[in-house]
């Protein structure tokens, strides 16, 4: 437990001491929100964002959004620079075991995530007029589950990923991706045909959508199972495959 | 495994025997055999890929065993890996610390692995990091780097440490540094593997040492006997006169004289130079410039290891 803890606070210094990281974990969300909060407004229109205030629907949505780019582009790159360098490997020697290297990760993400959700909120809700949480316990937990979904695969992209190079490209990509498919950037009903098709099995789509269900009270479909399933699924493969070099 | 106690009462840390290793159709390490005692210091030499490191990652258990048998400090490394590695500390040969990681936080990390803590701010004063306590790992030189490597190898007060090329990156005066530090540990009772290819560092230091080519073993000793059964043979040199000295070659203990003008090299064994010191003397010749050159481990590196491919 104490070296869990060591762990854990130190990679979070080491977070906040790389300039990429904070800059998307921290600055991204907040220009997304003002660029699209001045563009669209917090109107609603029964044509899009499932017929509330656009903002309405982007503040849980981003809170998801925030916690993938954690998950898809930091965890992974930390992940594989470490992997690259020999940093593992000098871990394993030293009896640190997996579970802990892991356990740090993902609690990182949940922390790092929740500092920015928080911080989105405090932003989001005056400046946009946006609607009060509906029920903040099915908040809490669908930021617990949303944490989980892209830390586990955060972690097996880094488990996989054979340089840092490669899971930082990769990351971005995939968070860029979910970005513009997955309903975090055009409204999902504007997204037809394959491209649509796509972003529904994105795991962003389902964590956005149970966001919706704790913030907005609308009805979040299979995502609740499909987001649990990945956890299980994600975290399966990264122990299954996870390389010390 | 249980521990087989020795004659003297000493015990014994690692045995190795018939250990196999290959990488894929490479055969990496091969009937490699040797036994560590408790309290010494144990070299384990040969030239780059002669299978030292991989040798001792196997005993790490950091790399699977393709064939024989591994005991270290009675355990299996393959089953025990995890209880294993809180008893023993190691310091890689590659391997590194993220760049922003404070020297600090780093002891203090692995200091933290140890069961009920351990203290490592002494640590910091006796391997020369105490000003580069809060440098990021970026920040620290070569040597630096190597000697917090050595420091956190030894955090967890091991019983056993494996050093892989420890003193490589160091300036003369921190390889004395290191190696009055590595002695004082033997002192306390910690058993130490070092892995070298620094000659002089294996003839000072280890209490015994086993020689790597091809990966397998060619030889094994202390460094005084190795010497006299691999390249026992004294030279000795000096300026004469351009001729007359035939009779060197019947001086008890000459085995060849070879002469270059003036100059006079004159191989035996054992007690060589004083048999052809009072020879001179006799004869009335008093050279000033009369000396002696013992082999060195090095040499004997040399000769034995002259015709290895150095592969990898």
């Amino acid at each position: 437990m104490r070296t869990l803890a060591k762990m854990t606070w130190l990679e979070l210094k080491l977070f906040l001491r790389e300039p990429l990281t904070v800059l998307f974990a921290f600055a991204l969300p907040f220009t997304i929100l003002f660029v699209m909060g001045g563009v669209f407004g917090n109107e609603s229109d029964p044509d899009v964002y499932r017929n509330v205030g656009a903002m309405d629907y982007y503040i849980p949505a981003y809170i998801a959004l925030v916690v993938a780019s954690v998950g898809l582009i930091s965890l992974p790159t930390h992940l594989a620079t470490n992997r690259e360098l020999g940093v593992l490997k000098r871990y394993r020697a030293s009896g640190l075991p997996t579970t802990i290297v892991a356990t740090s990760q993902i609690i990182v993400t949940l922390v790092i995530g929740a500092v920015s959700a928080v911080l989105l909120v405090l932003v989001g809700i005056p400046v946009h007029d946006v609607v009060a949480a509906n029920s903040v316990p099915m908040v809490l937990l669908g930021f617990f589950v949303s944490g989980l979904v892209f830390a586990s695969l955060g972690v097996l992209l880094g488990a996989v990923l054979p340089s840092s190079r490669a899971a930082q490209a990769l990351g971005v990509m995939l968070w860029f991706v979910m970005l513009m498919i997955g309903g975090a950037g055009p409204p999902p009903e504007v997204l037809t045909g394959t491209l649509g098709t796509i972003g529904e099995w994105t795991p962003l789509r389902h964590t956005i959508e149970i966001m919706q269900d704790g913030w907005l009270d609308l009805d979040p479909g299979n995502s609740w199972l499909i987001a649990i399933a990945t956890v299980l699924l994600a975290s399966l493969l990264a122990v299954r495959f996870f390389r010390w070099e | 495994m249980e521990q087989k106690l020795l004659p003297d009462g000493m015990a014994t840390a690692i045995s190795v025997h018939d250990l196999e290793k290959r990488y894929q159709d490479l055969i990496a390490v091969k009937d490699v055999s040797f036994e560590v005692e408790e309290g010494e210091i144990f070299g384990i030499l040969g030239p780059n890929g002669a299978g030292k490191t991989t040798t001792v990652e196997c005993l790490q258990g950091l790399r699977s065993i393709d064939g024989g048998d591994v005991s270290v400090l009675g355990l299996d490394p393959r089953r025990d890996a995890l209880k294993l590695r809180q008893l023993i500390g190691s310091q890689l040969q590659e391997s590194a610390l993220p760049d922003r990681v404070r020297v600090w936080e780093a002891l203090d990390l692995f200091a933290s692995l140890k069961q009920g803590g351990s203290s490592w701010e002494h640590l910091l004063k006796s391997w020369g990091l105490g000003e580069k306590r809060d440098s990021k790992f970026s920040e620290l030189s070569g040597g630096q780097r190597q000697r917090l490597f050595v420091a956190l190898s030894l955090v967890n007060n091991p019983q056993l440490v494996f050093l892989d090329e420890m003193t490589t990156g160091l300036d003369p005066s921190s390889r004395r540094t290191a190696w009055d530090l590595i002695r004082r540990i033997r002192d306390q009772g910690t058993t130490v593997v070092l892995v070298t290819h620094f000659m002089d560092e294996a003839e000072t230091l280890c209490d015994r040492l086993v020689l790597f080519n091809g990966g397998t073993i060619v030889a094994e000793g202390t460094p005084e006997s190795l010497i006299d059964r691999h390249a026992g043979q004294v030279r000795v040199r000096f300026t004469g006169p351009p001729s007359g000295l035939e009779w060197l070659s019947d001086v008890p203990h000459v085995a060849g004289v070879i002469q270059d003008g003036t100059r006079y090299e004159v191989s035996g064994d054992g007690p060589v130079l004083a048999h052809v010191g009072a020879a001179l003397v006799s004869r009335g010749l008093e050279p000033p410039d009369l000396r002696v050159e013992r082999a060195t481990l090095e040499d004997v590196f040399l000769l034995l290891t002259s015709n290895s491919e150095t592969p990898r």
